[in-house]
């Protein structure tokens, strides 16, 4: 076996160009490039946990914003609702008031009317009294010849009627 | 050596130099072919890191599977040492990635080319040596160094009768002084077992053809079963090379937490 019926002569020169590859290995590569290669494992590991973070943020801000849109607008129904119920309340009232003014402007002018309408009345039948008492004394006078005074036919012509 | 027409299987884990270096320590230092092979991982590991060094915020499949890998060693440490194991993983890193790339290298059929012999790094106990001793002194810095005395609380696990102390501390202490041979040997071992293992069934191959006859059936079944071994020693490769992590980071545990 070369590796023992050598092993005193090239032991030397082994460990020689062992420690220097070695050497270089562990200061050179071990120590100097993995460092940086862990390096950029970790920040992409941590750039990859913000991202996720920040994307959660975005989320999180996303429903709420949704959320208050959301209450905004029931709050912007309902108050409008509210408001068409006011206004619907405020046009009954005062359609009826208009209403009941209207009904006693109409109801004043009615009365007048009515009050216009008996005076006339009374004083169309008066006149009508009048008017039939001087033609009952007329026809009086004709018929008999009797002289009735008017007092007389006018007590006639009220009790006639 | 190999005799003409005969492949020696052992022949692969030679070390051989390609130039003579210095003298350091009464040691000759030449460039050999085991250092080449490390040095074409060391190269490969590079490239293979900088694919992953874009540092896109969106990964290509290349920063994918560098962070993966990272992320990969990452995992072993949290979950073997916890948050205090941080400190480790650039040794841990260090180990993982090494041995993979040692051991994928060594499978890759770069033989077929000729002038080329492939090299498995990782089926030296010479390095798998050195790296588990580095391991292993690691746990005992510092465990000694955080813990001071009360590191030997190791070997005396929770609810040991008193009567019981002396023998469970020395098998402890035996268990806890073995571990870096078991670490090293593990690898060498599994690493040596399938190199040799296909080498033996491509000799198979080109003895049967030589006989030449009806033994193409042997040479044939030889070729399938170099190829599933290739892909069990494939598995290994990985497999080899996360339990030397593993416990590596299960041992600095023992001395980073005691307990």
């Amino acid at each position: 076996m070369p590796q023992i019926s050598q092993l005193l002569e090239v032991y030397g020169g082994q460990f020689f160009w062992l420690l220097i590859v070695i050497g270089i290995i562990y200061f050179g590569i071990a120590r100097n490039m993995v460092p940086k290669i862990s390096k950029t494992v970790d920040d992409r590991q941590k750039r990859i946990t913000d991202d996720l973070a920040a994307a959660q943020g975005a989320q999180d801000r996303a429903e709420q914003i949704e959320t208050n849109y959301r209450t905004s607008i029931n709050d912007a129904r309902a108050d409008a609702v509210g408001n068409v119920n006011e206004a619907k309340a405020k046009a009954a009232l005062k359609n009826e008031a208009a209403i009941k003014r209207a009904d006693a402007a109409i109801a004043k002018k009615a009365d007048e009317a009515d009050a216009e309408l008996k005076a006339a009345k009374t004083a169309a039948l008066k006149e009508i009294e009048a008017v039939a008492a001087e033609a009952a004394q007329a026809i009086v006078a004709t018929v008999s010849g009797a002289k009735v005074s008017a007092a007389d036919a006018k007590k006639a012509v009220k009790a006639a009627f | 050596m190999a005799e003409p027409g005969k492949i020696d299987p052992m022949h692969q884990f030679e070390v051989q130099p390609i130039f003579d270096g210095f003298t350091l320590f009464g040691q000759q230092i030449s460039f050999t072919n085991s250092a080449l092979w490390m040095l074409i991982v060391l190269g490969l590991l590079y490239v293979f890191m900088m694919g992953g060094m874009k540092r896109e915020l969106v990964p290509g499949r290349w920063q994918i599977m560098v962070e993966g890998v990272v992320g990969f060693v990452d995992n072993i440490i949290a979950t073997s040492i916890g948050p205090n194991g941080k400190k480790y993983t650039p040794w841990v890193f260090t180990l993982f990635m090494f041995i993979l790339f040692s051991n994928l290298l060594g499978m890759m059929p770069f033989g077929i080319i000729p002038g080329i012999h492939p090299f498995t790094v990782t089926s030296q106990f010479t390095v798998t040596g050195l790296l588990a001793a580095i391991s292993f002194s690691i746990v005992l810095i510092v465990g000694f160094w955080k813990h001071k005395f009360h590191f030997f609380s190791l070997f005396i696990p929770h609810g040991t009768p008193v009567v019981m102390i002396p023998l469970i501390f020395m098998v402890e202490l035996l268990s806890f002084l073995v571990r870096p041979f078991s670490l090293a040997l593990r690898l060498f071992v599994a690493m040596i077992a399938g190199h040799i293992l296909i080498k033996v069934f491509a000799n198979f191959v080109i003895q049967a053809i030589d006989a030449g006859g009806a033994s193409w059936l042997v040479a044939l079944l030889s070729i399938v079963f170099i190829a599933f071994v290739s892909a069990l020693e494939l598995l290994v490769c990985a497999i080899q090379a996360y339990v030397f992590a593993l416990l590596t980071s299960l041992y600095i545990n023992d001395a980073e937490n005691l307990h």
